[in-house]
């Protein structure tokens, strides 16, 4: 019914005494890429922890308001946290292999959620690799530790890893600030590869990687929104005078 | 009032003064202990011989061999281990995962110090009263594996939290994001990722048990024949040591035994650290 993946309604957050994030409105379509921008310490992490419940371990979180994936509240006590990281996948800012096999890092969610026949396994595990654009560049490695590659393909390898779920959404927390210009570029283009499958949160401290990777940007700014909409307008002519000064590097 | 600093002695000095000290340290280090090694093997070496290793000691062990002190050492102290691992680790865990900074995990941590620190002979005391006596398992190397365990069990546990809390947050974030438990998370991340460590820890638990006289003399019945099952009395190379060596039995006997308890440590220790080794090397890469 609806044509969004997720909406954000009212949403507070604490830790403790802090208020971190301040009454958030968003909404996110299905399929497309959403950038978050904004100074260090605004509170985009924490929104998109929030998303997958991740802050949930954190002592002294505490919520208001709503967080809806394809209208069920994620955090209605009836919600099973490991279903729901199952539908919301995440790639790191530091690339976070397990010190396993390249093999058994993509194989890990799908043992995890229960699967134990070896030829579905080794199908997903090499179709993520294929869709991860990293297939190429392992296939003669899959018995050898992860934490022999690059970081660059450590980071595809997290991504590989997080699509053998089959998520719905996949939110990125700054994935390339630790990679290379190249590796960086092979990301972007998997992000517009993966956009046709999935729904993508990408934090971004790069305003020209938000510019190519995303339709939609949303700025934050000690915790409260200031703006969303669509990219190019965001960029173009922004509404407000924050956004301007933040974009053109007046600050931040 | 201007401060004037003199040097007697230039920095580049100091440092050329202070690499010399701590190389120093570390070679001192490695000479006390191939000199205790080389001298026990030395002396001891000549005493083993292939009946000594296989043979039932004759007269309380001024002739024959010490077969039946080898395999109450393998007793005791793998029984040892088998206790206080599962103990230790399962511990740590909790300590380590589930526990945080409170009261109860600040007692378990200053219990297990306190318990490292205790005497091995107190040890040795409490098993003869609570395991031989109270526990009516009498004079074992049952009983002796017990104590064992109770004294292996500080230093395994302390090593498990160190080197589970040293395995990095972001492993078990990425666990979490990918739908696991928080026990899946530990027993399919963090528990490989500390494996190297806690084989350490086992390692030294190990190596403590295996060498006790102490702990073990009022409660594995000093017996001199060969035992069956883990209920008979028996003898541990330790012990066997110190009764040929304190009652003038064989002092030639004795350091043969210190020889094969020697090269029993170091057969495990080299093993283990090998095979340590090889495990980090092959899931760190490089």
């Amino acid at each position: 019914m609806t044509m969004y993946r997720i909406e954000v309604e009212d949403l507070n957050v604490y830790f403790g005494e802090d208020h971190i994030l301040k009454d958030i409105n968003l909404k996110i379509p299905k399929n497309t890429v959403t950038a978050l921008i904004g100074p260090s310490g605004c509170g985009k992490s924490t929104f998109i922890r929030t998303l997958n419940r991740m802050n949930d371990v954190i002592p002294g979180f505490r919520h208001e308001g709503h967080v809806y994936l394809d209208g069920k509240d994620i955090y209605d006590p009836d919600v099973d946290v490991v279903e729901l990281r199952k539908k919301i996948g995440m790639v790191f800012q530091k690339p976070n292999p397990f010190p396993k096999s390249v093999f058994e890092n993509v194989a890990y969610g799908l043992r995890v959620h229960g699967i134990t026949d070896k030829d579905v396994i080794e199908n997903r595990v090499v179709e993520s690799l294929k869709a991860a654009a990293l297939w190429d560049e392992v296939k003669d490695k899959l018995d050898q530790t992860a934490l022999s590659l690059s970081g660059g393909q450590q980071q595809r390898l997290c991504i590989a890893r997080t699509i053998a779920i089959e998520p719905e959404v996949i939110l990125m927390d700054e994935p390339c600030s630790a990679l290379d210009p190249i590796s960086t570029t092979k990301i972007e283009d998997l992000i517009h590869k993966l956009k046709r499958k999935f729904t993508i949160i990408i934090v971004t401290h790069n305003m020209q990687q938000a510019t190519r990777v995303s339709k939609y940007t949303a700025f934050f700014l000690n915790g409260e929104i200031v703006e969303s909409g669509l990219t190019e307008k965001i960029f173009v002519e922004p509404q407000d005078k924050r956004t301007e000064e933040y974009i053109t590097g007046r600050f931040g | 009032m201007i401060r004037m600093s003199f040097k007697l002695i230039s920095p580049k000095t100091v440092q050329k003064i202070m690499n010399g000290v701590l190389w120093a340290s570390g070679i001192f280090t490695i000479i006390i202990l191939i000199v205790i090694i080389g001298y026990i093997l030395l002396k001891g070496l000549p005493a083993v011989n292939l009946e000594f290793l296989l043979a039932e000691p004759i007269e309380s062990g001024r002739a024959g061999g010490i077969a039946p002190m080898i395999v109450s050492s393998i007793y005791v102290t793998l029984l040892a281990v088998l206790i206080a691992t599962p103990l230790g680790v399962g511990a740590a865990v909790y300590m380590a995962e589930y526990a945080g900074e409170t009261q109860i995990v600040k007692f378990i941590k200053f219990g297990a110090e306190t318990l490292a620190s205790i005497p091995s002979i107190v040890f040795g005391l409490f098993g003869l009263s609570f395991f031989v006596i109270f526990l009516g398992l009498g004079w074992s190397l049952f009983s002796g594996g017990l104590v064992l365990a109770l004294m292996a069990l500080p230093t395994i546990f302390q090593v498990a939290v160190v080197s589970i809390e040293s395995v990095p947050r972001s492993y078990r974030e990425a666990s979490w994001a990918l739908g696991a438990t928080n026990w899946e998370t530990i027993y399919r991340v963090v528990i490989p990722a500390a494996m190297p460590g806690i084989v350490t820890g086992v390692i030294l638990g190990m190596a403590r048990a295996i060498s006790e006289a102490a702990a073990v003399m009022f409660v594995v019945g000093s017996a001199l024949s060969m035992p069956i099952s883990i209920f008979d009395p028996g003898r541990p190379l330790p012990l066997h040591l110190y009764v040929l060596a304190t009652e003038g039995l064989s002092l030639k006997n004795a350091y043969g035994t210190a020889a094969v308890l020697v090269i029993m440590v170091l057969i495990i220790t080299v093993t283990t650290n090998t095979l340590v080794e090889r495990y980090r090397r092959k899931m760190m890469g490089r």
